[in-house]
């Protein structure tokens, strides 16, 4: 039984593999933007037409989307959906789970194509479940050797304080 | 679970305000969106019914600054309160940080107070968490009503364990950000103690 569960945590170093493969991924699939969320709704990065969306909101709800169908998923008996396609008049949005722990969202339109999509998204994402299988690989290490980068461990109650002032 | 991101120096909170049904949740983040500065929260989203209650959840973003150089963001979320909606309840609290439980002060919802804790103790246990050892504030709310049930048999039934616990009145602000700033202190003390 655990109580405070473990932090994702993410390094340069694989947050940089992970913006080069998104920007890889949105150039092969002519995408408009890519995005990769964690299940709990954090955006981890986005690249493309990303000034005039809400990013925030998108991953809350990207998540909520995927916690939901997976709901859905149990009560027919299977695990979960791996894909989500909505389409839109203009816009569509791909939504898939990497290394079972990450959402991939891609927004596209009719520059690029369904089909497209999801081939370059299979390829990128056996790309992202390698990063995410390092990145995991370096927490464990991290927080094995007294997590001694934890950089809240010198917060005193005057930063928390300062913080609601 | 919080998201450390060592890359654009941030860390991200996720706390979830739960509770009956009506028993002022989405009104604590109505209340907090209001008084916020708006360079300081996102957009609040509401998935609600047609008759505004609560569907699947409230969302408010709050960045509150900087702490040893790293961005501060807590994300807030409500569940559904209605007894019916238990499968939304669960997926809400996946990767929760810290707990707000809003408890409606009105003499008759008090059995509504106690199912509602006891939903969240099993909701919680189901996916691995132990109330006791997550960051846990209770807020009585509508204390500006007459029916209310005392202070004191509140604190008895629904807080046992003494967490720190106040008063409020969610349309008028009162109480509200105390409420928040509790929890989202014991959600960074968590931090410091480094429990990853």
């Amino acid at each position: 039984m655990l109580g405070y569960q473990s932090s994702l945590v993410m390094y340069d170093e694989e947050y940089q593999r992970i913006v080069e493969g998104a920007d890889k991924l949105l150039r092969e699939s002519n995408a408009k933007s890519v995005f990769l969320v964690d299940r709990n709704g954090q955006l981890i990065a986005a690249t493309g037409e990303t000034e005039h969306l809400d990013t925030t909101s998108l991953a809350s709800l990207t998540a909520g989307n995927i916690a939901a169908t997976g709901g859905l998923a149990k009560l027919i008996g299977e695990k979960e959906f791996s894909i989500l396609f909505h389409e839109g008049e203009k816009d569509n949005i791909h939504i898939s789970i990497v290394g079972g722990r990450v959402i991939l969202v891609v927004i596209f339109d009719q520059r690029s194509s369904l089909g497209l999509v999801r081939l370059r998204v299979k390829k990128a994402s056996e790309e992202f479940d390698r990063t995410l299988e390092a990145l995991d690989r370096k927490s464990a290490e991290e927080s094995g050797g007294g997590d001694p980068q934890n950089p809240f461990a010198e917060i005193t109650d005057d930063d928390i304080d300062n913080l609601f002032r | 679970m919080a998201f450390i991101n060592y890359a654009s120096r941030e860390i991200n909170c996720k706390i979830v305000y739960y509770g009956p049904g009506l028993c002022g949740k989405t009104t604590n983040l109505q209340t907090i969106y209001q008084r916020t500065s708006p360079d300081a929260r996102g957009k609040m989203i509401s998935l609600a019914t047609e008759t505004e209650r609560t569907l699947f959840f409230d969302f408010l973003p709050l960045a509150l600054g900087e702490i040893r150089g790293f961005k501060t963001r807590f994300h807030l979320y409500t569940v559904p309160g209605q007894v019916f909606y238990d499968a939304s309840r669960k997926l809400i609290l996946k990767g929760v940080d810290g707990v707000v439980f809003v408890a409606d002060s009105q003499d008759e919802r008090l059995d509504a107070n106690i199912e509602s804790l006891e939903n969240l103790k099993d909701n919680l246990d189901e996916q691995g968490y132990e109330l006791e050892k997550i960051p846990f504030v209770i807020q009585y709310n509508k204390r500006d009503l007459p029916n209310q049930t005392s202070l004191e048999e509140l604190k008895e039934l629904l807080n046992p364990d003494e967490v720190p616990d106040f008063e409020a009145c969610a349309l008028t602000g009162e109480g509200v950000f105390e409420t928040l700033k509790a929890v989202a202190k014991q959600i960074l003390v968590e931090l410091k103690k480094g429990k990853r």
